[in-house]
């Protein structure tokens, strides 16, 4: 701090009627945590996951993010004291409370509320003013997540990746917009402003690109490509109508051919822009060569160094960079005489209030919230307890939507979705019609109520438990567990695929594999009717009027004795 | 496409069989799909008995490269590719599509003509999680690779 800005402070603090440590306080620790000196002369700032969350929230890092196999007690699957261990943070710290559930609500309500696009504005800007020539990339998830979002089909997301200068993106949850709206916003918006990548997404018939596949761009004279990596499985984890006659898919050595093409076209840096996932992104680092880089998402996995990946051609680095805003990646290159000579990644936590909303940023987003402030500030019931979602097996959220369903739909089992993205709400406060949005703003919304057996009710518990604990994670699709209401049951997820799921019980009892039971859910793959997810818990919030005392159901876990994944 | 019976060829076979498909070249469309469609093999319901009904037990051969989906957009019609590599494994003569799981494994069976560059797309139905097989004639021995493709009800990601 110099030592104008120290007096100017103390002029602010005596006008504000602060004491004046907690200003110091919080000045260094601000300049601790975004001081990040510069290496070299490539430098890539990387948001992922983003889902739409303009203003700062909560966000809850899970409890529960089990590793199998390869991926056992590897980052990222390692939580709380394992996790503040590993990566050698001060226990209590800023650090540990972006990257952990430890202590969360006195955490939370001790270092405040992040992300925040105009937060993230102030920091990248910074950032380029030490940084010429720097790219910002998202890793996809960005137009999705909000209740602004879904009622202007992304156009806020948009507007405000624009204002800050995202230079490249890929996709996954966009293209729930459905294929023609992507086009359009590609067309009408991001078209000279934005790079839309995504090398794995070919037309189903002919396999022609539907997207550019990279983007070549000289950063400080140094040429570097950037490769863009949509969810491989959206058509699986999404309904596949959205993108009918598009497939997507892995696509390793078409991968590898591209690398090998941008090389040959004289990229110094080759950096994968992906939204695998972190276990995928770890095994493609393995085995494809000549990548620098995969700046990775989907699984909302923050860690907070680059993993140097081994494989036949030297090293890759692997990093993931969270969710919601609440991290930015920052990782530089030196490139001298097209070799790399020295690298540094840090990832860094979003805290809105050590950084200065930027006015711009700050009135698009009024702005943008003006035509709905009614709407989303609806209150709909106090909630005495910390509602969240993201883990493994269940969340409180989660937990309410499904009681929510079966009060609703008079239904003795419900199934929500596994999503990881759906911000965190502290006890004490209301429930608006936003918080509510944040859960469930998605293009299909549909509640059902279905009948099925109890051996098909099985097999959907296996099912959705192969996409998350397969021992290869080319198969597994990234998404948490069904949350299931009603139905107890135990998970050993090593056994083998079909075979993880054991004692189902509903009410104490257990489930008859010819029975036929009713079961209510929401956001089915399948096209169906039925009203909107957010007006059933809307709803049903009202007529609880208050919140307390949700215990997420959580099945019992078998077979992980020292697994740092779960506590 | 056609196939014939699996057993290693000599050349002296492969004579008298081209004597046979002489003959048979004449006859109309449907007689000859009947005559030389191997429906022992397509008629199994197991896997070993297609197997057993294409020859010997195949052994993995690199040479072989097969692509299928790691989890199937849609089960009812899967990607597959198969291709190999004449200088790592010449003289193809047959290549074969087997599904682990489906009611009957053999889902197609072609015939290479011999100096034919090996490379095959086409869609299979995939009823249900499982191995698929690519399986080569190559100088009257059996070869193959296999891939394990996911069919799965979907949802719940990300």
């Amino acid at each position: 701090m110099q030592r104008r800005e120290f007096h100017k402070l103390l002029a602010l603090g005596a006008a504000a009627g602060l004491p004046l440590p907690s200003l110091l306080h919080a000045q260094s620790a601000s300049s601790d945590l975004y001081h990040v000196p510069r290496v070299g002369n490539v430098h890539l700032m990387h948001l992922t996951d983003v889902h739409a969350q303009l203003l700062p929230i909560h966000y809850r890092e899970p409890s529960v993010n089990i590793g199998v196999h390869d991926a056992w007690n590897r980052p990222p699957h390692l939580v709380g004291e394992a996790l503040v261990q590993q990566f050698e943070l001060a226990p209590g710290s800023r650090s540990a409370h972006a990257l952990t559930h430890l202590d969360y609500i006195a955490a939370a309500e001790q270092f405040g509320r992040v992300g925040g696009f105009a937060h993230i504005a102030t920091l990248v800007k910074r950032l380029r003013a030490d940084r010429p020539g720097a790219l910002l990339l998202d890793g996809g998830d960005l137009w999705q997540g909000s209740a602004t979002a879904l009622w202007t089909e992304g156009q806020d997301m948009v507007e405000a990746s624009k204002l800050l200068g995202v230079d490249v993106m890929t996709g996954h949850w966009e293209f729930t917009l459905g294929a023609e709206r992507v086009n359009e916003i590609l067309q009408n918006d991001l078209d000279g402003h934005i790079d839309f990548v995504a090398h794995n997404v070919k037309d189903m018939d002919f396999g022609d690109p539907v997207f550019a596949s990279h983007t070549l761009r000289e950063i400080n004279g140094v040429p570097a490509a950037i490769i863009g990596q949509a969810f491989p499985y959206t058509p699986i984890a999404n309904p596949a109508h959205f993108t009918a006659g598009w497939t997507f898919g892995i696509q390793e050595r078409e991968l590898q051919e591209k690398v090998d093409e941008v090389r040959a076209a004289g990229a110094q840096v080759v950096v994968l822009l992906s939204h695998n996932g972190a276990d995928t992104d770890i095994k493609l680092a393995s085995r494809v060569t000549g990548i620098d880089a995969i700046l990775g998402g989907h699984t909302h996995d923050a860690i907070p160094r680059a993993l140097e990946i081994k494989n036949a051609g030297g090293m890759t680095l692997v990093t993931n960079a969270g969710s919601n805003g609440k991290f930015l990646g920052v990782l530089d290159f030196d490139i001298r005489d097209g070799r790399i000579r020295d690298w540094s990644y840090r990832l860094l936590p979003i805290f809105a209030e050590l950084l200065p909303p930027d006015p711009a940023m700050s009135d698009l987003i009024a702005g943008i919230r003006a035509p709905f402030a009614e709407r989303l500030a609806e209150p709909l019931a106090m909630t005495d307890d910390l509602l969240y979602r993201r883990g493994n097996f269940n969340g409180s959220v989660d937990q309410l939507i499904c009681e929510a369903l079966m009060d609703e739909l008079n239904a003795p089992i419900a199934l929500s979705p596994g999503f990881r993205w759906g911000t965190t709400l502290l006890p004490g406060n209301v429930i608006t019609m936003e918080d509510l949005m944040a859960q469930v703003a998605i293009t299909y919304p549909a509640v059902t109520l279905t009948e099925m057996t109890g051996a098909f009710l099985k097999r959907v518990l296996e099912d959705v438990a192969d996409n998350l604990f397969h021992p290869d994670p080319y198969y597994q699709q990234g998404g948490d567990m069904v949350r299931v209401g009603g139905l107890q049951y135990s998970i050993a997820p090593l056994a083998q695929a079909g075979s993880r799921i054991d004692q189902l019980t509903l009410d104490g009892k257990p489930v008859d594999a010819n029975k036929t039971y009713k079961v209510a859910g929401w956001a089915s793959v399948q096209q169906a009717e039925g009203e909107p997810i957010w007006s059933v818990v809307a709803r049903w919030l009202r007529s609880q009027g208050s919140v307390r005392g949700v215990q997420p159901n959580q099945p019992e876990v078998r077979g992980l004795q020292n697994n740092q994944g779960i506590v | 496409m056609t196939t014939m019976k699996a057993k290693p060829i000599s050349r002296r076979r492969w004579l008298q069989w081209t004597l046979v498909l002489g003959a048979a070249a004449a006859l109309p469309g449907r007689v000859w799909a009947t005559l030389v469609r191997p429906d022992a093999a397509f008629g199994a319901t197991a896997l070993d008995q297609a197997l057993a009904a294409l020859g010997d037990a195949p052994s993995a051969h690199e040479g072989i490269e097969f692509v299928t989906p790691d989890i199937a957009e849609n089960g009812a019609v899967v990607p597959i590719r198969v291709a190999v590599d004449s200088a790592a494994l010449p003289n193809v003569t047959k290549v074969s599509i087997l599904v682990e799981m489906n009611p009957n494994p053999l889902a197609a069976s072609f015939n290479i003509p011999l100096g034919t560059e090996v490379y095959i797309e086409t869609r299979v139905k995939v009823a249900q999680t499982c191995t698929l097989y690519a399986v080569v004639e190559a100088d009257g021995q059996l070869f193959m690779q296999s891939r394990e493709t996911k069919v799965t009800l979907g949802g719940c990601g990300g």
